[in-house]
């Protein structure tokens, strides 16, 4: 699987998905410059976590607008598959590719630790290495991670099988007692119509090695290596 | 040249006032300290030279109350690369890396805009290391803050833990350790330390001093604005009442911009195009640029113009003066001015060539063409004012016995009461806020050992990092509390199973025009020096702050020590979370049962008083390297320091993080009553859970090593045989619930 991570100003854990992708491919992806409008052909897209553009004006907002993100969107309505984490999913949101919005945590404030996540679906590029129905303990790192979208948005992604992941308590239950930030229906991650785009809040890639905050988060990519080699 | 540089005089400004000993007044320096200053310009000087003797010589900059005692530190050691006097201190830590690390205050700016002087206080060590080559791979903070029930605490502790989070998180720098405590000392002036660690190639670390007649000076990162100025000068006095107007000496911070600078300058510092760096930190463009050529024995000519502004109408007087934040200083070998243009321009920085090295060893600012300051380098760093203060050493108190301190009349209550209390309560609420995970390194994290521990990058080490100050030791008996605090700090890097490498130390202390005070100073810089030689634990680097006083009231004196330790492989680092049953639970070193200065005697029988714990610094040695080799045996599950709150704290702190109960009880023969053994702090103590309870306890017999069975691990409860009983579950919520709870309340 060839992986490319685009890099803006203000990105900053594009280095630790880089260094999971690599855990699990063995081979470096291709960093790509916010700047360029154009890239080789690779078989996954990656937009990272950080502050693009210092997350002034609305997290995502200035990098949806770059000219590298006009590139990806060309390419994911090509089917190239995207992945946005944290800042990355505020992105990706911002430019059209996903529905819903990230608004600030219901507690205004800044959370990081572990969470747990239930896998929604197995049917996917990104999670066919999980069970339906399995928790997985990730972390979260983020201050806009409160996910919003109206009813009749739900009530699609929802028929559709959209949803990627849920906040649950450490037993599986959906509850406001697992909920960090106070997304709506506990969603921590969503995919696109063709489920060839996902977006998500917590850091898979920062749980891919026992020691360093356990290794709930490699089955990602083990997924979309196995869907994408 | 035409003419000879000291011939160049300067031109005053237009509407510039006369010099009169009001506005030298005004700008702190003593009336011999203008004497002086008069001596080595040899005239009246201008408001821009008035304005630079001011910052230079301003307590903040020139350390002028301090350096003779800074000087007593140990600062040597075979793996020290480099010691004080540089922007960070330099360690080996093996495999051609170094470790570059410092903590600095930013205290003064933190009580009056907590969020932006945090903020900065982030930014400002950040760059510290990083303009030395090293990328940050941790920040710490250690934080002390009024008492909970002063009007003012809650909005500080909100402000200053949102500024700290704010600017590391956007960094994208993991903030893995810090400490926090409360005490109303601290109500008029609180204190918020920041430590930065980072990594660089051992043969590519980046120095100071200029180089090289003729070289470029460029300036880079953010503009030039009007924030801060004189931001170091209002740092080296005390507070009163008026100290809430100087809010526009607080500079305020851009963490993306800083962000841009770090990617900007390391990309800068992997070509060979630098010949010096330095980061523009306290007084500006002033402190950076005479620094730099003072360390070169250079002069510099400087075209005040070239300097990016941020808003018009500024003049030299306010941009040397000025302490915007993100901005650097760099010496550039000749013609690589593009190449280094390129990449500012890339981040989308300012870059200007603002001047040139000269060797005149003088300082020529220019201005619209004319000349505006024109200052002798050497003789304003080697002629500032340096003071031997009177100062007289407080007197040890009597020693508290513990026959005279009640026990408690609930024990279940007691450990409660304990583990709820401001000082000892979990600060979850504060760490939950920073980034800790970033970077995928993190292998011990807040509150799950003594120390954070994170893998150096490109291996298999892990730097192990702590902060440590117990500041009513420091105020009781300085010499103790100093030696304490590095004890403590070299104690929880040892209970990872790290080597202590050195230390770099935050001096925060009251006025040092009163004798007392900088009596303070001398007994702690004495007790660290001692703690610091016995334990081969070397200073290299730190800051020292001083004036901390709001009406003539001081801090408790408060030496942060914040302390760097290397293990070679991070698989043996081991926690203080207790996470199986079954484990025999070993005390390690001796229990008199000290309660002077206990939180015990403080929080249940609200009592600040007696001496604090000695420090036997043999015994620390003896039983840390014990622990520590046993660690890297293998035999140890986990592991705890024994500090605030004694034994039973220690113990409910591992139990109910790693969700395990105990149980245990004094061994026969303890001859200090229960609450002494449970509650006092004697020093050099750990727990260990072990499943090589016989090995250890026969390895500690065979080294001299006081160690003794407690009991062992299990169950859902703490319990102390015939005194304590209590379910995890409730220690744990009466732990957790303090500091929320006391954020979420409505005043």
């Amino acid at each position: 699987m060839k992986a490319a991570i685009l890099v803006f100003p203000g990105s900053n854990r594009e280095g630790d998905v880089a260094k999971a992708i690599e855990l699990v491919t063995g081979r470096k992806p291709q960093m790509i410059w916010h700047g360029d409008g154009d890239f080789e052909k690779t078989d996954l897209i990656v937009v990272p976590g950080g502050f693009s553009y210092g997350d002034y004006l609305r997290c995502g907002a200035m990098a949806a607008q770059s000219p590298v993100m006009a590139e990806v969107r060309k390419r994911a309505a090509q089917g190239v598959p995207v992945l946005g984490i944290c800042n990355g999913f505020q992105i990706v949101t911002e430019a059209g590719l996903l529905p819903g919005t990230l608004m600030r945590n219901e507690k205004l404030k800044f959370i990081c630790g572990d969470v747990h996540l239930r896998v929604e679906t197995s049917q996917s590029l990104f999670t066919n290495r999980y069970q339906a129905g399995q928790v997985v303990k990730v972390p979260v790192a983020h201050a806009e991670g409160n996910y919003f979208a109206d009813e009749d948005t739900l009530k699609k992604l929802e028929d559709r099988g959209q949803i990627a992941f849920r906040y649950c308590s450490s037993d599986g239950t959906i509850d406001t007692s697992g909920n960090p930030n106070g997304s709506i229906r506990n969603i921590a991650g969503v995919f696109n119509e063709t489920k060839t785009v996902m977006g998500l809040m917590p850091h898979p890639e920062n749980a891919v090695e026992p020691m360093f905050g356990g290794s709930d988060g490699k089955a990602l990519f083990e997924s979309l290596v196995e869907a994408l080699s | 040249m035409t003419i000879a540089a000291e011939k160049k005089l300067p031109v005053k400004l237009p509407n510039e006032p006369a010099i009169t000993p009001q506005i030298v007044a005004e700008h702190g320096l003593a009336s011999d300290e203008y004497e002086r200053l008069l001596k080595i310009m040899g005239r009246e000087p201008t408001m821009v030279e008035l304005g630079i003797f001011s910052a230079m010589w301003s307590e903040h900059c020139s350390y002028k109350s301090s350096k003779v005692w800074l000087k007593k530190l140990p600062t040597q050691a075979p793996w020290v690369i480099q010691g004080p006097g540089e922007n960070a201190g330099v360690i080996d830590i093996g495999d051609g890396q170094a470790a570059i690390f410092k903590m600095e205050s930013h205290n003064h700016p933190s009580f009056i805009e907590p969020y932006q002087g945090a903020a900065t206080g982030v930014g400002g060590i950040l760059r510290d290391v990083f303009t030395m080559g090293a990328r940050p791979v941790a920040n710490l903070n250690a934080l002390r803050f009024g008492d909970p029930k002063h009007p003012k605490t809650r909005h500080l502790v909100s402000g200053v833990v949102a500024g700290i989070g704010g600017y590391g998180n956007c960094m994208g720098i993991p903030t893995v350790g810090g400490e926090t405590n409360f005490h109303a000392a601290y109500n008029g002036n609180i204190l918020v330390n920041a430590m930065t660690v980072g990594i660089a190639p051992t043969d590519k670390i980046f120095y100071a001093a200029a180089a090289g007649l003729g070289n470029p000076m460029v300036y880079v990162g953010s503009k030039t604005g009007r924030d801060g100025i004189h931001g170091a000068t209002m740092s080296s006095t005390e507070f009163n009442e008026d100290s809430e107007s100087k809010r526009p000496t607080v500079q305020v911070g851009d963490p993306f911009v800083e962000k841009l600078l770090l990617e900007a300058c390391l990309e800068l510092m992997a070509t060979d195009a630098i010949v010096a760096i330095q980061d523009m930190g306290a007084a500006g463009l002033t402190s950076s640029s005479f620094e730099m050529a003072a360390k070169g024995g250079l002069g510099l000519e400087m075209v005040l113009d070239e300097v990016p502004m941020r808003e018009t109408g500024m003049n030299p007087y306010e941009l040397m003066l000025s302490e915007s934040q993100e901005r650097m200083l760099i010496v550039l070998k000749p013609g690589r001015e593009d190449q280094a243009r390129r990449i500012f321009e890339k981040w989308e920085l300012d870059f200007a060539v603002v001047g040139h090295l000269t060797d005149t060893e003088r300082m020529v600012l220019s201005w619209h063409g004319d000349i505006v300051a024109n200052i002798p380098i050497p003789p304003l760093v080697t002629e500032a004012p340096v003071y031997e203060r009177p100062w007289k050493l407080t007197d040890l108190p009597a020693v508290l016995d513990a026959s005279a301190v009640p026990p408690p009349k609930d024990w279940n209550a007691s450990l409660l009461q304990l583990m709820s209390c401001p000082d000892l309560a979990s600060k979850a609420w504060i760490w939950h806020q920073y980034d800790h995970l970033i970077m995928g390194n993190t292998a011990i994290r807040p509150q799950d050992g003594d120390a954070a521990v994170v893998r150096v990058p490109g291996g298999h080490k892990g730097l192990a990092m702590t902060s440590d100050c117990t500041p009513r030791y420091v105020q009781a008996h300085p010499e103790t509390g100093g030696r304490q605090a590095v004890a403590e700090a070299w104690r929880n890097i040892t209970a990872t199973g790290a080597t202590p490498l050195a230390v770099t130390d935050n001096m925060n202390f009251g006025n040092p025009q009163k004798p007392e005070i900088m009596g303070q100073f001398a007994g702690a810089i004495m007790g660290m020096a001692e703690s610091c030689k016995a334990l081969d634990f070397p200073v290299v680097s730190g800051n020292v702050s001083l004036y901390n006083e709001t009406e003539g009231r001081p801090i408790l004196p408060t030496p942060t020590i914040g302390a760097v330790g290397v293990i070679d492989d991070i698989g043996k680092t081991v926690g203080s979370r207790l996470t199986q049953g079954g484990l025999a639970i070993i005390l390690v070193g001796e229990t008199q049962g000290w309660l002077g200065q206990s939180i015990y005697l403080r929080e249940l029988h609200g009592r600040e008083e007696g001496a604090p714990p000695p420090v036997d610094l043999a015994a620390e040695r003896r039983n840390g390297d014990f622990v520590r080799g046993q660690i890297d045996a293998r035999r140890v599950a986990a592991c705890h320091d024994l500090s605030d709150g004694g034994l039973l704290v220690g113990l409910a702190e591992m139990c109910i993080a790693g969700g395990t109960g105990a149980v245990v009880r004094a061994p026969a023969g303890t001859a200090a009553p229960s609450h002494a053994f449970f509650y006092g702090e004697d020093q050099a103590r750990y727990i260990i859970a072990t499943g090589s309870g016989d090995d250890i306890l026969a390895a500690a017999q065979a080294a001299g090593v006081p160690a003794v069975q407690l009991g062992y691990s299990g169950g859902p409860s703490l319990v102390v045989e015939g005194l304590v009983s209590l379910a995890l579950a409730e220690i744990k919520a009466a732990h957790e619930a303090w500091l929320p709870n006391y954020m979420n309340a409505v005043e």
